[in-house]
């Protein structure tokens, strides 16, 4: 029994429902009880599709379970079949109807549908997500792909490939296949399938007509590209293309497969990221002590770059992929350093503190504990949130990828001239020793004590105005002030539990009365010489349980009601008469 | 699906066409009780006995929670555990041991059994009577069940609740009639609603569950509950074992429910009209103000619910009734005949409600009715609007104060702004 807060994976099944979800054409039938459905909101608000998974659920209750649940999955398989009326299925459990041990793969079959049904076992109580999609997509590979001759021979024709390895649900995978699809294209070779993300079952059976296959993601499609390479022949780049370096390691490795020649995609300058890192501002980037956790093919990724392409010093590497525990240790071992392989991010916090690192590169998880422990990050893996499906393109692969990459990681840390600045005016009160980056806000200490977490929203709070214009509980209020890039925009479900993620009472309130502070934005005409009212203690208090994130705009409107009616004290009554006559 | 049933026949209750559908279902769990439960019961601790599955609901429902060292958690089962019972509850003591050394401020320690640990039986009730003596006395250890087969959404607060009645004090036999308010309600609304008591000179007021863990009220032959929620069953019955009566009332959402809602207490504490009437008429007053101008923005729009918390009747009520829109379709969860009986009658003649779900069905006949308004969940919101219907997401009225008059402005509100936003956006 582990105890756990956050999981950096979910449950394999929602590795199968990413690759089902990638697809068209395809319906999957879980085994699960009532609730299970929660997962459909991963795809629809985090990845903002605009229809539900094609998962149907047995959500099974109590009261079935004396009865015939397995009577429930054939129902539900067959009520699938006639409703999506897809090409292939696929049917499995969920963790809880593992343990009621209905044999779906059997009872699918005695219902002998006239398409390719495929069980998936999903053991949900040893494996995670990404073992969950691999698997997935294996087992669809393995049933769907079939010997088929190629249109042409290799010699009259482009040379085809596949890629392999975008899902729904994965981090920049949409934008990441627009570049490899662009380089593919620049190297004179076409694509045959991309799978799973919109391919169809009938795609999979042409898997076998490509010369040879893409593997971007070894997490989820290294098992298929083996099986490919196994029963088709087909060699596999399983070069990750992230990075400039690593960019060109794939581009020449592709062309060597393809007979091709690389140079017109190589020639020139590609990416702008090696003449940024040498231009002078760069400088003060060297030897910045950063520390990454991720996947393991961003994690990896990200340390190659990290100290070769931006000349920062890794100084912490780790990844939550057991998986990929040993490729993740002889990586760690060229830096240094000992690897963290784990899935307790309190391990994480952990080792990031004791490496004294000065930039986190990490998921949302790392995002969150930089946060607390005052330092800048960006984010290069999942699982993330809503913020980081991003709606213009910001690929991680190819050349743009890196542009992106360079642009996403130095953001976080000052610019090299701020930072020289700050050097030569170290003994300047506004400049001391210990100032921190300027996005982090007024008044952060480096590293405060893990309790005092979340202070820039403190210290923001009250004065910032972007946060103060939201206009109400469900708007959408930018918390960070001006960060966007280290603290973006409230998460769906930050404004969906509408909670704010600190006590209030760590929130400083601006002095009571709200006239004494001339700047204080909300206060229009402050300086008019007006009537100032003063808040009665129980108003006062009532005001606190506004949450923090409207309270300045309800602090601002009751005194604009009580100016403008000449009220010298604001009572109870006074709040909630504002309340009502500004709340349209 | 749990045996997938088409809409059985009409019943006729209150004038209301009544059914149940059984099929396929869009629901939370009882779990995701705890991401507001554990924002109330400020010393109380949720340890979900579950799977990974159990967590990352938990994680995807509590969002950025996650990360300011929640008063939640759980405890993944793995294989070992699924090996043997005995070496299973060893388990658990060590988890929770490890848990209370870290925490040392909880007070209130909850087992909440999911799915998988009912499946597998795993006596949590027990763990925790053996847990319960081992703190002893800093920390006492509940349990109940948010398991997704026993559970939807909002009932993990009524199992919560219901595991608390048991532990409150017992009121002296003797005692002066008490007032209890049952469920959890946001803290101003709470504190709204004590003042509008004490206004009528009804006390002592109590609400259950009480912020703190050692603060529960006490009960007992003497004590009137009022429910604020109208998902409290277990709880209600629990009460009623112990001796309390329950006053039959609407639910205080809108101006009309939040007035029926106070009645009741004024006429079982016998408070007198006038009194009534001057304790209650800046509320109102300031209610209709607020009310007024989304009238415009929701008469006779077309709104279908898809079930989600059973706060969908007292919603459907106050939006016909104070609102002015039209109901298509009034989906609940689950209907408790005898705690809605009061919305029930004021619902229009004819509203149909359906009672459980199967999700494709009444996909189709959502889509059949192009309603003006959809409310329903995050899974089915963004497909929907993609097909042109204009949503509401249901969970934020569970995490958004609606209770009382000054919030009546608010509810109506949170209805208006996808209108609103529709006729804003002109790409």
């Amino acid at each position: 029994m582990q105890l756990t807060v956050w999981t950096y994976e979910g449950p394999p099944h929602i590795g199968a429902m990413r690759v089902a979800t990638a697809m068209r054409g395809l319906h999957y039938v879980l085994h699960a009880p009532q609730g299970d459905t929660y997962a459909d909101l991963l795809f629809t608000m985090i990845e903002r599709r605009d229809a539900r998974p094609p998962v149907t659920y047995t959500t099974f209750q109590a009261r079935d379970l004396g009865s015939d649940t397995a009577a429930i999955f054939k129902d539900a398989v067959a009520a699938a079949y006639e409703r999506f009326r897809p090409e292939a299925m696929i049917v499995g459990a969920s963790c809880t109807a593992e343990l009621i041990q209905d044999d779906p793969g059997g009872l699918a079959k005695a219902l002998a549908l006239p398409i390719p049904v495929i069980p998936l076992d999903l053991p949900a109580y040893q494996k995670k997500e990404n073992w969950g999609a691999s698997e997935t997509f294996y087992r669809l590979v393995r049933t769907l792909a079939v010997p088929v001759k190629p249109a042409a021979p290799r010699e009259t024709r482009r040379p085809l490939c596949n890629i392999l390895g975008p899902t729904a649900l994965g981090f920049r995978h949409r934008d990441d296949l627009v570049e490899i699809r662009k380089l593919l294209d620049a190297l004179g070779i076409d694509v045959n399938v991309v799978a799973p993300l919109g391919a169809s079952p009938s795609d999979l059976g042409r898997l076998g007509a490509a010369d040879f296959n893409v593997v971007l993601y070894p997490e989820i499609a290294r098992a298929a590209g083996q099986h490919l390479q196994k029963t088709f022949g087909q060699p596999m780049v399983e070069t990750v293309p992230i990075g400039v370096a690593a960019s060109i390691r794939f581009v020449e490795e592709v062309a060597t497969i393809a007979g091709v020649d690389p140079s017109p995609v190589l020639s020139g300058a590609p990416s702008r990221l090696p003449w940024y890192s040498r231009s002078v501002d760069s400088t003060y980037l060297t030897g910045k002590r950063v520390f990454i956790f991720g996947d393991a093919t961003h994690a990896l990724a990200a340390a190659r770059i990290a100290a070769t392409e931006l000349g920062f010093k890794v100084v912490g590497l780790g990844s939550y992929a057991r998986e990929f525990a040993r490729e993740i240790r002889a990586e760690a071992a060229l830096h240094g350093i000992e690897a963290t392989i784990t899935d307790d991010y309190l391990e994480v916090e952990a080792a990031i503190q004791a490496s004294a690192a000065e930039l986190v590169l990490g998921t949302q998880m790392e995002r969150h504990i930089a946060k607390r422990l005052g330092l800048p990050c960006a984010v290069i893996s999942a699982p993330i949130h809503v913020q980081d499906f991003p709606a213009r393109h910001s690929p991680q692969m190819g050349f743009e990828g890196a542009n992106v990459l360079f642009d996403t990681w130095v953001h976080p840390l000052m610019m090299g001239l701020e930072e020289h600045l700050l050097g030569m005016f170290r003994e300047d009160s506004e400049f001391h020793a210990d100032a921190a980056p300027s996005h982090l806000g007024p008044g952060h200490s480096p590293v405060p004590p893990p309790s005092a977490g979340y202070d820039t929203h403190a210290s923001r709070g009250p004065h910032g105005s972007p946060l103060l214009a939201g206009e109400g509980q469900g708007e959408v209020c930018d918390l960070s002030g001006d960060g966007p890039h280290l603290t973006p925009a409230l998460s769906f479900q930050e404004r969906e539990t509408g909670a704010p993620p600190i006590e209030p009472s760590r929130i400083e309130e601006r002095p009571s009365s709200g006239c004494v502070n001339p700047g204080a934005p909300a206060e229009e005409g402050g300086s008019s010489g007006a009537l100032h009212s003063t808040w009665a203690p129980d108003a006062e208090k009532e005001l606190r349980k506004i949450p923090f994130f409207v309270r300045g705009k309800a602090r601002a409107n009751t005194e604009r009601f009580a100016r403008e009616r000449a009220l010298p004290l604001i009572t109870v009554e006074t709040l909630y008469d504002a309340k009502a006559h500004f709340g349209r | 699906m749990n045996a997938h049933a088409p809409l059985t026949a009409f019943e006729s209750e209150h004038g209301l066409e009544i059914r149940q559908e059984r099929g396929q279902r869009a629901v939370f769990c009882g779990l995701t009780g705890i991401v507001w439960l554990h924002r109330k019961i400020q010393d109380a601790f949720f340890l979900v006995v579950g799977s990974r599955t159990c967590a990352h609901l938990i994680q995807s429902a509590a969002g950025v929670m996650i990360f300011a060292e929640p008063r939640f958690a759980t405890a993944i089962m793995d294989e070992r555990d699924l090996a043997g019972l005995a070496d299973m509850n060893d388990e658990l003591d060590a988890v929770v041991s490890r848990l209370v050394a870290r925490r040392p401020e909880i007070k209130l320690l909850f087992l909440v059994g999911s799915c998988p640990s009912e499946v597998i039986k795993l006596d949590l009730s027990r763990a925790a009577q053996r847990l319960s003596r081992s703190l002893a006395p800093d920390v006492r250890v509940l349990s109940y069940s948010g398991s997704g087969i026993e559970t939807t959404f909002t009932q993990g607060e009524d199992a919560c609740l219901a595991s608390l009645v048991p532990e409150m004090p017992a009121e002296a036999a003797n005692a002066e009639p008490t007032l209890l308010v049952v469920g959890a309600l946001a803290d101003v609304v709470e504190d709204q609603f004590a003042r509008i008591f004490s206004e009528m000179g009804i006390g002592p007021v109590r609400f259950l569950p009480a912020r703190r863990a050692g603060a529960m009220p006490p009960v007992g032959e003497n004590t009137r509950y009022l429910l604020a929620q109208p998902f409290l069953a277990d709880t209600a019955r629990a009460l009623e074992e112990r001796g309390a009566t329950r006053l039959a009332a609407p639910f205080p959402l809108g101006a009309e429910g939040t007035t029926g809602w106070l009645k009741a207490a004024a006429d079982a504490f016998g408070v007198a009209a006038g009194r009534f009437a001057a304790a209650t008429a800046p509320g109102l007053r300031r209610a209709e103000q607020a009310l007024a101008p989304y009238r415009a923005m929701l008469r006779q729009r077309r709104i279908f619910f898809f079930p989600d918390s059973q706060l969908e009747i007292p919603l459907a009520r106050f939006l016909s009734r104070e609102m002015g829109a039209e109901l298509v379709e009034v989906g609940t969860p689950y209907l408790h005949r005898g705690h809605l009986d009061r919305e029930m009658a004021l619902l229009p003649r004819g509203t149909r409600i359906v009672e459980g779900q199967s999700l494709d069905d009444q996909m189709d006949r959502c889509r059949q009715a192009r309603p003006d308004l959809t409310v329903c969940g995050l899974g089915l919101a963004n497909p929907l609007e993609a097909e042109g219907l204009a949503t509401k997401w249901s969970i934020e009225l569970l995490f958004t104060p609606i209770q009382g008059y000054d919030q009546a402005g608010d509810l109506a509100e949170l209805f208006a702004r996808p209108l609103v936003r529709r006729t804003r956006l002109e790409v």
